[in-house]
């Protein structure tokens, strides 16, 4: 663990200098992050110029729904949203010179790519998070507040899950790589939404089986004081934490599995 | 490192050790638009040797033949299927970061040097991320700086670097934390001639003064004659032959191509046991055995014929493995062990 | 004579190169599919909110969700045709050795991206379209005339989307790093076509910008031709007006950047 820590950091540091080597290209392609993933709340705008409800929320709270959903997928892109290339290194067999090295491999590939330009999306959406901590109608409390980083960074933590999942499952398929993008893209897409949108179906979906209401809905339907989806309990706000460790973990089982699978199998 | 002294079953005679080592892959073929067939491909069948420390071994074989799957299973990326594996006493699949610590790798055509960043930023990654002790890396990066004549490129970043820089600033990499076994997958492929005798040198050198084992594989059998003391075959997964080059050459009875520039076309030169398999105005091809020594034979014809220019080719590998065959008739296993 | 036959194999050629990838084709599939699924609720909470928006009911919103999911890799709306090729091209100088073909650069990669666009359609576009329309209350006409009319204006689109593409490609002969590029041409891509919200949901000016800008020729103007909010020949004639204005941009652009080539011998 420490030293899959270093072996990020050591990893992640290179690729910051290695993208420095062209600044311009960096430049751009941080504006293109921030406006590109910001369209989805310029399309909100523009929903929110003909109506003033949608799903029976207001604005202020779907740009908070917003805000949440985007700053948590933006941190879990930002550390490890690379990850998505893996099959890639499988198909060419650079995986190969990352299991020569005494590091963790999932810290080398986690680190693998790693672009600043991607803070462009967690400022966007931090952006668009303090619009609506300025016009959302909040009865803060203590524990709402110390609630806040707490989502944030559980929502981080599950997006991770995701993208680790998703990268165990290119050791098996390694031209697969966009089914993920349906639940990573697709998974902070829908968050942006309020649950009285979806079908129940889809709600109880990514609820138990897939458990991105986690990230937004369920804390979010706590601290706006608004009924939590599904009728369940208002205390499902705090399980949050709880919910990221187990989706981690076992997402951690589901890479230890691919890498054993590529290592007797072989490319 | 105080992993050298825990393995107390690896002695310096059976430094790496492979016992009946299988790889099996289960291939899925497409047979029909949805139907798929699956086959399985036995990559490394059943192969068993042991290498000494300090030994330098060249691993040759045709494309295929199983010897990239094996040094995969030498270096910790793939598990065997079956047999006995271990490195310096260490079981490479299980111990896989241990294992790093103590072996070099290097890999012919893939960098793993950082592509937009100056040669030396590679080199201060390999010092943190193997916790090289500080006076260590100095001294390591110095003395191959000095032997592969890389000072002037550690400021180039490594897209500006040839083909042949970049193969020395890779094996530099490879050996900053004074690793015990070398791998080398084609470390001369498609590198100048200047740069080929640059790397041979380099690695001669390092295999006399620091004692690393080096295992190679090439398709070069100038790469073999001029570095290995021992040859391995591998063919269709299994050893075909385990012993020295001259052996080699006299099982697979290949031959060296001697070409004459002559002054003028003269009849064809006679020199036994080499024989004219070609004549071309005054240029003429002469055959003879490998084992043969090429000076004399240079010194009988400059004696004899109005010589002008020559020049001497080797045998290509799979020529030579082709031969082998030929001669052996099923050839499994019995050029095993030939001489050594 | 045979040029015609040429860029037949060529664009056979595109067809077939995408059609090897069947397991990332069944990834675009699935994904595409869970992307409808997300922006159908959604449309159907706005329409719900605001009947007749845009000009729609909901079935027709509905439908317009999965004609964009259909129509999103066919026509390479957010980039990622033969263009991506194309930059590699120029950026390693391999463009070069495409001059000396006894053929037309620009019907060439035409030909190319017309042969990919067929492939993603009937690959990547018809099963989330079809499963769209099983699934969800969708409007779609009964007549031929509609549906023939629909494929002229997706072919026109077809044109205009590799124009724009086309264009943007040959920026990297003066450029060399073309991901920002890429980037903008994405960004202009999703918003400005109606990808992200029908362009007749977009308020007053903004709206009428964008309805006249060449994108909305890629997913609003087919989309309305199939819904019948728009008459076919004026929209075609809006497409075809664009897509020859695009390709002959993309024609001066190139005589002037081959000609660099030449001078800079490759």
């Amino acid at each position: 663990m420490v030293d899959g820590l270093r072996a990020y950091r050591l990893i992640g540091a290179m690729w910051i200098r290695s993208t420095m080597a062209y600044r311009a290209s960096f430049a751009m392609t941080t504006i293109a992050n921030f406006a590109v993933t910001g369209l989805d709340f310029v399309a909100i705008l523009l929903m929110f110029s003909r109506i003033d409800v949608l799903g029976g929320w207001p604005l202020p709270e779907v740009a908070f729904l917003y805000g949440l959903s985007c700053v948590a997928f933006g941190l879990a892109d930002l550390a490890i949203g690379s990850m998505e290339r893996l099959g890639q290194r499988v198909r060419d067999g650079t995986l190969d010179t990352l299991l020569v090295r005494p590091a963790p491999v999932l810290a080398q590939v986690a680190a693998d790519r790693f672009a600043l330009r991607r803070l462009g999306r967690i400022t966007q959406g931090a952006l668009v998070l303090g619009y609506a901590l300025g016009t959302v109608d909040i009865a803060w409390t203590p524990l709402k507040v110390l609630l806040m980083p707490v989502i944030v960074l559980s929502g981080a933590g599950i997006f991770c899950a995701v993208f680790v999942a998703g990268a165990a499952f290119q050791f098996v398929a390694q031209d697969a790589s966009e089914v993920q993008n349906a639940f990573t893209y697709g998974g902070t897409t829908m968050l942006q939404y309020p649950p009285t949108v979806f079908g129940k179906e889809l709600v109880r979906g990514v609820t138990f089986l897939l458990p991105l209401s986690f990230v937004n809905w369920l804390p979010a339907a706590y601290l706006l004081g608004r009924p939590v989806p599904l009728g369940l309990p208002r205390w499902v706000a705090f399980v949050s934490p709880l919910v990221a460790v187990a989706c981690c973990a076992l997402s951690g089982l589901a890479w230890r599995a691919g890498l054993r699978s590529y290592r007797s199998t072989g490319s | 490192m105080d992993n050298d002294l825990v393995d107390s079953d690896c002695t310096d005679t059976d430094f790496i050790e492979l016992d009946h080592v299988e790889k099996v892959f289960d291939v899925r073929k497409k047979t029909g638009f949805l139907r798929r067939e699956r086959r399985q491909v036995r990559a490394v069948d059943g192969i068993s040797f042991t290498v000494a420390r300090g030994e330098m071994v060249g691993y040759i074989g045709p494309n295929g033949a199983g010897k990239s799957t094996t040094i995969k299973m030498l270096t910790g990326i793939l598990t065997p299927s079956g047999g006995r594996l271990r490195v310096a006493g260490i079981d490479p699949s299980r111990e896989r970061t241990r294992l790093a610590h103590r072996i070099g790798v290097v890999f012919g055509q893939r960098t793993t040097l950082w592509w937009d960043l100056p040669l030396i930023d590679s080199y201060k990654l390999m010092h943190r991320m193997y916790r090289i002790p500080d006076a260590r890396y100095r001294e390591n990066l110095d003395r191959c700086v000095e032997l592969l004549e890389l000072g002037e490129l550690l400021d180039v970043p490594v897209r500006q670097l040839s083909l042949g820089q970049r193969m020395r600033g890779d094996i530099a990499a490879a050996l900053l934390h004074d690793p015990e076994v070398l791998y080398l997958d084609e470390p001369t492929i498609g590198l100048d001639v200047i740069s080929k005798a640059k790397v041979r040198g380099f690695l001669r050198e390092l295999n006399a003064e620091r004692g690393t084992t080096v295992l190679l594989t090439t398709h070069d059998l100038q790469d073999i004659e001029q570095l290995c003391s021992r040859v391995m075959v591998i063919d269709h997964g299994r050893l075909m032959y385990d012993g020295a080059l001259a052996g080699l050459h006299e099982v697979g009875e290949s031959e060296r191509t001697l070409v004459v520039d002559l002054e003028r076309e003269t009849a064809p030169i006679d020199a036994a046991p080499a024989r004219v398999v070609k004549v071309e105005g005054p240029r003429q091809w002469l055959a003879f055995p490998a084992g043969e020594s090429a000076a004399a034979l240079v010194a009988r014809i400059a004696a004899e014929y109005p010589l002008v220019d020559l020049s001497v080719r080797e045998p290509d590998i799979e020529a030579v493995i082709a031969k082998m065959y030929a001669g052996t008739g099923t050839g499994s296993g019995q050029a095993e062990k030939a001489a050594s | 004579m045979g040029s015609g036959r040429l860029y037949a194999a060529v664009a056979m050629g595109g067809f077939r190169r995408y059609a090897t990838y069947r397991a990332a084709t069944a990834a675009g599939v699935f994904t595409n599919t869970v992307f409808g699924l997300i922006l159908v609720y959604t449309y159907l909470a706005l329409w719900d909110q605001k009947p007749h928006l845009g000009g729609y009911d909901q079935a027709q919103a509905v439908t317009y969700v999965w004609l964009g999911q259909a129509l999103l890799s066919t026509l390479a709306i957010g980039g990622s045709g033969v263009e991506v090729e194309l930059m590699e091209r120029i950026r390693t100088g391999d463009i070069a050795i495409d001059l000396y073909r006894p053929a037309d650069l620009q019907l060439w990669w035409l030909a190319a991206d017309l042969g990919r666009a067929l492939f993603q359609l009937l690959g990547r576009g018809v099963i989330p379209f079809a499963f769209g329309a099983l699934v969800f209350p969708v409007a779609l006409p009964r007549d031929w005339g509609s549906w023939a009319a629909f494929t002229v204006a997706v072919l026109l689109g077809m044109a205009v989307s590799f124009g724009i593409r086309y264009l943007v490609a040959l920026l990297t002969f003066w450029l060399m790093d073309g991901t920002g590029m890429t980037h903008m041409t994405m960004l202009a891509g999703f918003f400005c076509s109606g990808m992200v919200l029908p362009l007749n949901v977009f308020p007053g000016a903004l709206g009428d910008v964008v309805r006249d800008l060449p994108w909305s020729a890629l997913l609003q103007k087919p989309a309305d031709v199939l819904l019948g909010e728009a008459d076919p020949w004026s929209t075609f004639a809006f497409q075809g007006a664009w897509a020859v204005a695009l390709l002959v941009a993309g024609r001066m652009v190139q005589s002037v950047a081959t000609r660099r080539v030449v001078v800079q011998g490759g």
